[in-house]
């Protein structure tokens, strides 16, 4: 045998191993894709072999070819066979080469599944590793699903090398097989308190990306990952946690609040720069999300400006760069504080850096003002000079139109300077943003009626000058400035001086050259232009003008019929003929001017872009039913020419047959007004723009520009922008000495009139533009839909993860299971009785399927209700909701579960409510309790809390109550916010989810308010709430949480808490400190602050209530003295704070009643007035409870307490009695739990 | 998230690549070639962030690189990765060949790819960080070349001595044609922790 192995490698030593190959390619530069293709043949030869080193060896090889772009997919099946070697070293050649060319669409990857399998279970941490490592690539949705289960296990793997892997690989596994999520989440949150960093790190890091998608489904964790970002001090942790941050305070502003703090403490005390810059990218979040409230802000906002500041001005790009990038982020929101850093921002367009430059460029566009609008632009004007790479140029020609035009041109006080600034970008070579120019130029001529006059005049200089842009091919992309240049000059030639001139200009010879689409516009417009010739030619004396010019256009449109362009031919022939039948009539001395210009009579109005898609769709219009029977043959569309300027192609209208006699054309176009009146899908224009040219008095009323002659109107390519500037800054000062000289003057007359004259000081602001520009708003269809279409990619596959993670775990929500592996999941209570499950892998455990045949129809009736409201829903209002779109394309029942509305879970959504509170008022409440944040993450169970099924009939019943509650999910946060001045963190809508998981709500009755925490002492400087719980993880320790809140207007600092211990209950102390020592509270209170701290309380024995004398101590500090005050106060501890809530199934409930250990005990309950599920939700906030079974007015209800006495309840109610029996293996406790239930409804 | 890994020379050879999405073979090479183009042509002392239309994803992407000697290290991520974080993970990963190769240079990663892979691998899973402390890493790695020498064992014996004299016979043996300059030099960054 040994021999064999020898022999086999005895061979092997003459095939070439990776080494060789590379050596090889090396050695054969000329010829390398031949001697390739021959190592490809050995390699071939090799894997046909039976020695799996031979094929390992082989396969490596094709992974490196692999990197050098060849296809190597046909040795998938090889690379399965070295992958399942039992020698780790193969194995990992094997899964190195299938992470590499495994995807999902390659098929032998279903062959793996058990292989990976057991890969996953070896002793060998580094098989499992490498495993692990391969399938983070390769992993498809049904390796995700069938594998699920062995990671979750590998996620609690002793050796933390593997835990890391484990959780890291579980983000991807979410992705391909979303319903995992919910049952493996818990774990993935546990391990963020993973012992070992790396483990953390990773599972922070994947909890951060499905956060990220989905933020708001998170939004329960924030108090954990705040507790860790004050704790840890990983880097790579904090970045992450504070990103995620960023992401989540714009959907709670009340987290951006609590963060502010630590974050600027960070940003000082940090020197890794990375983490301050993460610091200050989401304290620009934060401070983004609060801009709409918190005025006072302003320090925070400074802090990050000037750290940002101090990035830039640093010598290091990165730094620069990443500071450019976070101030445009404050730029939004607080343009101010950005614009004091003009001469910064500025100087980096000088930056030799192109990604700085550009990034500078984006933070001018929030920078200008109509101040400085015309230095900033003259600024960039020179670097588009200077620029040299075309992609930058570009990019500034794009920002210099954007800022100009940002806000419907808000900035512009001289639109001359602007169209002069547009002819001169006209000079630029080769850029490939003419129709930018050009659709700047045709916006501005068409919206600001009073620049019509220059920009005309601007663009028959153009086309005068149509040569200088024409004139090199690699020019083009700039000759879609003459489309514009023609159309302006047609359509608003009543304002040329010379008409003629540019008439002539329009039809040279050279037109021909240009591309069609211009050449149509140009044949269209020297229509136009020759009708405004006619009537001025007519006027005059000499009638012999305007046969000529007849003449000049029969001679040169001839040129155009001939042309290939469709659009030109058809034009050009049209006009042709009306032009010679123009000279007809005008050869018989018969006036046509006047009809010749009705020809092109109307205005325009520009249009929205959205108007279209605007227009409402009537009701009864099915827009997807076919009008005609469907054609046979899809027809072909590509001949179609491509129009450049949709949206300002105007006159489609226009008439195409030009041999119809005037009076036919003026009837059909009245005809055609008709129907378009009447017509609802037609965008009517306003009214005004019916008007005729001639009488237009929308013109007329309109200041008349009167074009300043000082400026000589040059050739373009010469610059003349400064000249406006100059002229510009001129008519400023002229301005402001006029305002000067009135202001004096009104103030004369006002103290003339014994007024007080209080105008403040001019603000620069102020500057009123050169003339009165009327800009025209675009318009819009009447009763256009106000929806901003939210365009979201369907293929998103993160859209799938976005599932409500608070909600219960239901039953039908499992991960599959495989037989031979030891069943995970169980419900808490019943340990040790794991069934077996059923051998086929795809489908779900017998016992489930038992369970989903019960619950079949419920959910049958459920899913058609929840059709129903879909429906329903969809009927009220265009826009669904993500979670609802969500619900379409899950199948299956139990993942119609998964994606059911998110809801959270009571004691999270209030906890998460309380701790974003930071001013608890408090009502005196019984002092009673429920968890905390605290267990919220500590308490999460070793395996998942599993909704008792029986809460789904209730679930049915209650869908009314849940369909209202969906609509208000989305007001949710704004209740939240009003609620909070009232009971802060439990508002009537949490607590209706709350009883909808217990399964008690049938009316719509809101429950009433409930708290928590409650009052353990007050008196003028300090208010103390507390609320205790118990600690699941250690049987005898009770975390006591207390909210201090400053009342005074003093400083409190040096706090100190101290409580006489008893023989059962003692504070633990810090090692080293005697017995009667006060523990100091880790924080000060500046006045109206709060703040909470935690002391952990050692308990023995937990069957008794426990009061605790204590006294916090303080001292008072005002600005001028400083006191020592002095509170006492009472602790109680309620057998209930001993109790956690923990779910329990129906049957192991059943079980534990039958067992006959517990003894019983009962309770009576007079007058209690109060709606059975109100009582039950009371039992379970205030006593920690969970409904088991609920049948009418009946229901058992578990709970357990931290040293793990089961306690049972059986509530009945009848009228106004509730009689409580009760069972407990602890006959004390269940005497004082049941004494503090009487208690706490004798008090209500 | 990590969307790729490239590591290429001053010629636009690649040395190594590593997709956390899935692309074919001629994508992969495009982009291999467009991010060398875009990466080539920037100055020394400019900063190492890149954005623009790029074959991997869309807007939200960005090049993340770093240049040593004669190679390229690219990382293309998504906005989820701190900036300065992923230069700092460049630079681990390049002390970490440092110290696996002893004093790395490109040649090392010509004929050891698969071994940069499985250091790789170590650090970024599935296109997220796995680890960053280069001590534990180098432990891991360490670990798992000692399974390979003893499952080697005798049988890996003749395997290695035929190429260690395939080595010796050939003249163009590449550590000594150039060694020197082509060493990467690990310049020691402020360190990020």
């Amino acid at each position: 045998m040994a021999l064999k192995i020898v022999k086999g490698s005895i061979d092997r030593m003459f095939d070439k191993n990776l080494q060789d190959l590379v050596r090889g390619i090396r050695n054969h530069k000329e010829d390398e894709a031949k001697y390739i293709s021959t190592c490809i043949d050995e390699i071939k030869q090799e894997l046909k072999q039976d020695n799996i080193a031979v094929k390992a060896n082989a396969v490596c090889k094709l992974t490196y070819l692999q990197m050098l772009g060849y296809d190597v997919s046909w040795a998938a099946f090889n690379i399965v066979e070295v992958m399942s070697s039992s020698k780790f070293t193969y194995k990992r050649i094997g899964y190195l080469a299938a992470s590499q060319c495994f995807h999902e669409g390659t098929d032998v990857i279903m062959l793996t599944t058990n292989q990976i399998r057991k890969d996953l279970s070896s002793p060998n941490q580094y098989d499992t590793g490498v495993a692990l490592t391969g399938l983070s690539c390769f992993v498809t949705p049904d390796l995700a699903r069938d594998l699920a289960n062995d990671i979750m296990t590998l996620m609690s793997h002793t050796k933390p090398y593997i835990r890391k892997k484990a959780v890291l690989i579980m983000y991807k596994v979410f992705l391909k097989y979303p319903e995992s999520l919910r049952p493996a989440f818990p774990r993935l949150k546990e391990k963020l308190e993973d012992p070992d960093p790396g483990v953390q790190s990773a599972a922070v890091n994947v909890i951060c990306e499905l956060a990220r998608r989905n933020p708001k489904n998170y939004l329960s964790l924030a108090p954990l990952f705040f507790k860790l970002m004050t704790s840890s001090t990983n880097n790579w942790v904090l970045i992450k946690i504070i990103k995620l941050f960023g992401a989540l305070t714009p959907l709670e502003p009340r987290l951006g609040k609590k963060l502010i703090e630590p974050l600027t403490n960070l940003i000082h005390s940090t020197s890794a720069m990375s983490l301050l810059y993460e610091c200050v990218n989401t304290v620009i979040a934060v401070l983004i999300s609060l801009s709409s409230g918190m005025p006072n802000h302003s320090a925070s906002i400074q802090l990050c400006v000037q750290k940002l500041r101090i990035l830039i001005e640093d010598s290091d790009q990165n730094l620069k760069y990443l500071g450019l990038l976070a101030m445009s982020k404050i730029l939004k929101t607080h343009p101010k504080s950005v614009q004091s850093h003009k001469d910064l921002i500025l100087q980096c367009l000088d930056d030799k850096d192109e990604s700085i430059r550009l990034r500078a460029l984006d933070l001018l566009y929030g920078m200008v003002s109509k101040k400085n609008l015309m230095e900033i632009v003259k600024k960039l004007m020179l670097h588009v000079d200077k620029a040299e790479g075309t992609t930058y140029r570009d990019e500034l020609l794009t920002k210099i139109i954007d800022i100009c035009s940002q806000n419907n041109y808000q900035y512009i006080t001289n639109f001359e300077w602007y169209i002069s600034i547009l002819v001169e970008l006209t000079r630029l070579e080769g850029t490939r943003h003419g129709h930018l120019i050009a659709s700047q130029m045709l916006d501005v001529a068409i919206r600001v009626k009073a620049i019509r006059g220059f920009a005309v005049a601007q663009m028959a200089m153009l086309l005068d000058n149509a040569h200088l842009l024409t004139g090199n091919t690699q020019r083009n992309g700039i000759c879609e400035v003459l489309y514009a240049a023609a159309w302006i000059c047609g359509e608003f030639s009543e304002h040329l001086e010379d008409p003629m001139h540019t008439l002539e200009a329009m039809l040279r010879p050279k037109v021909a050259t240009l591309p069609g689409h211009i050449q149509a516009v140009y044949v269209q417009n020297a229509a136009k232009l020759f009708a405004t010739v006619l009537r001025k030619q007519e006027g005059a004396p000499d009638s012999q003008a305007a046969q000529e010019t007849s003449q000049l256009l029969i001679d040169r449109l001839p040129l155009f019929v001939q042309s290939a362009n469709l659009e030109v031919q058809e034009r050009a022939s049209c006009i042709l003929q009306l032009v010679k039948y123009i000279q007809k009539l005008q050869q018989k001395d018969v006036e046509v001017a006047e009809e010749v210009s009705a020809l092109f009579a109307g205005e325009l109005n520009p249009v929205a872009p959205k108007a279209q898609k605007k227009v409402p769709v009537p009701e009864g219009l099915d827009l997807d039913a076919w009008i005609n029977d469907p054609p046979s043959e899809s027809e072909s569309e590509d001949e179609k020419p491509k129009a450049v300027f949709a949206k300002e192609e105007p006159k489609h209208t226009r008439p195409r047959h030009p041999e119809v006699d005037e009076k036919e054309l003026a009837r059909r176009r009245e005809a055609r007004k008709q129907e378009q009146a009447n017509n609802p899908f037609y965008i009517k224009s306003s009214p005004s723009s019916q008007k005729v040219y001639q009488d237009a008095p929308g013109v007329e009323h309109i200041p008349v520009v009167q074009i300043d002659l000082s400026v000589p109107l040059k050739v373009p390519g010469m610059p003349m922008s400064d000249q406006y500037v100059k002229l510009e800054e001129e008519r400023r000062q002229k301005e402001r000495a006029e305002k000067k000289k009135k202001e004096k003057k009104k103030k004369r007359e006002k103290r003339g009139r014994g007024k007080k004259g209080d105008s403040g000081p001019e603000s620069e602001e102020d500057i009123t533009p050169a003339h009165q520009v009327d800009i025209v708003t675009e318009e819009m269809p009447e009763n256009a839909l106000p929806s901003d279409d939210d365009d979201k990619d369907p293929n998103d596959p993160h859209k799938a993860l976005d599932i409500d993670l608070d909600k219960p775990l239901m039953d039908s929500e499992k991960l599959p299971v495989r037989t031979h592996r030891p069943e995970v999941l169980k419900s808490p209570a019943e340990d040790g009785d794991g069934e077996p499950a059923q051998a086929e892998p795809k489908k779900r455990s017998s016992k489930e399927k038992k369970e989903k045949k019960k619950d079949k129809d419920k959910d049958r009736k459920k899913s058609k209700e929840e059709k129903k409201k879909k429906k329903h829903k969809r009927d009220a209002e265009p826009e669904e909701p993500v979670e609802e779109q969500m619900e379409e394309p899950v199948q299956s029942e139990a993942s119609a579960e998964v994606a059911a509305p998110p809801t959270s879970t009571p004691t999270e959504a209030s906890d998460l409510d309380f701790w974003l509170s930071n001013a608890p008022e408090v009502e005196p409440t019984p002092p009673e309790t429920t968890s905390t944040p605290e267990t919220t993450s500590a308490a999460a169970p070793e395996s998942e809390p599993e909704e008792p099924k029986d809460t789904e009939p209730e679930e049915t019943k209650s869908s009314k109550h849940k369909k209202k509650k969906q609509k208000k999910e989305k007001e949710d946060k704004e209740k939240k916010k009003k609620k909070r001045h009232h009971h802060h963190h439990h508002h009537s809508d949490g607590a209706g989810d709350e009883s909808v998981q217990n399964g008690t709500v049938e009316e719509e009755e809101p429950l009433p308010p409930m708290s928590n925490y409650c009052l353990l002492a007050e008196n003028s400087y300090i208010k103390m709430v507390c609320d205790i719980q118990g600690n699941l993880q250690d049987g005898s320790q009770v975390v006591v949480s207390v909210i201090f809140e400053n009342k005074s207007d003093c400083f409190l600092k040096s706090m100190e808490f101290n409580v006489l211990d008893s023989l059962n209950s003692k504070l633990q102390r810090p090692e080293g400190a005697g017995p009667h020592d006060g523990l100091t509270v880790p924080f000060q209170l500046p006045p109206g602050v709060s703040n909470e701290a935690r002391f952990v309380f050692s308990v023995q024995s937990i069957v008794m209530p426990q009061k605790l004398k204590g006294t916090l101590t303080f001292i008072v500090k005002s600005e001028d003295s400083s006191t020592h005050e002095k509170l006492d106060f009472k602790l109680h501890f309620t057998c209930t704070s001993y109790l956690i809530t923990t779910p329990c199934y129906s049957d192991a409930y059943a079980k534990l009643l039958e067992s006959g250990d517990l003894k019983a005990s009962s309770l009576k309950l007079e007058g209690v007035n109060m709606p059975f599920h109100h009582l039950l939700a009371r039992i379970c906030f205030h006593h920690h409870f969970s409904v088991v079974e609920r049948i009418d007015s009946c229901a058992s209800m578990y709970s357990r307490s931290i040293q793990g006495h089961h306690v049972c309840l059986l509530v009945k109610t009848s009228g106004e009695t509730v009689s409580i029996d009760a069972k407990c293996d602890e006959p004390s406790l269940l005497g004082n739990v049941l004494e503090e239930i009487k208690q706490t409804f004798s008090r209500c | 998230m990590i969307k790729a890994i490239l590591i290429f020379n001053n010629h636009g050879k690649p040395r190594l690549s590593k997709f956390y999405e899935h692309y074919s073979e001629d994508t992969e090479q495009q982009i291999i070639r467009e991010t060398f183009h875009l990466v080539s042509k920037r100055d020394e002392n400019v900063c190492n962030f890149l954005e623009g239309g790029l074959l991997i994803g869309g807007s939200d992407n960005k090049l993340i690189y770093r240049h040593y000697a004669t190679l390229y290290f690219v990382f293309c991520v998504d906005s989820s990765e701190s900036e300065l974080g992923i230069l700092d993970l460049i630079q681990v990963f390049v002390e970490t060949l440092d110290k696996c190769f002893e004093n790395v240079c490109e040649l090392d990663l010509i004929f050891h790819v698969d071994k940069v892979h499985n250091i790789l691998a170590e650090m970024v899973m599935g296109g997220m960080v796995l680890e960053t402390n280069m001590n534990e890493i180098i432990t891991q790695i360490d670990a798992q070349n000692k399974m390979e020498k003893s499952e080697a064992g005798i049988a890996g014996a003749p395997a290695r001595a035929v190429s260690a004299v395939k080595n010796m016979n050939l003249p163009e043996m590449p550590r000594n044609i150039n060694i020197g300059d082509i060493s990467i030099k690990v310049p020691n960054l402020p360190s990020f922790k």
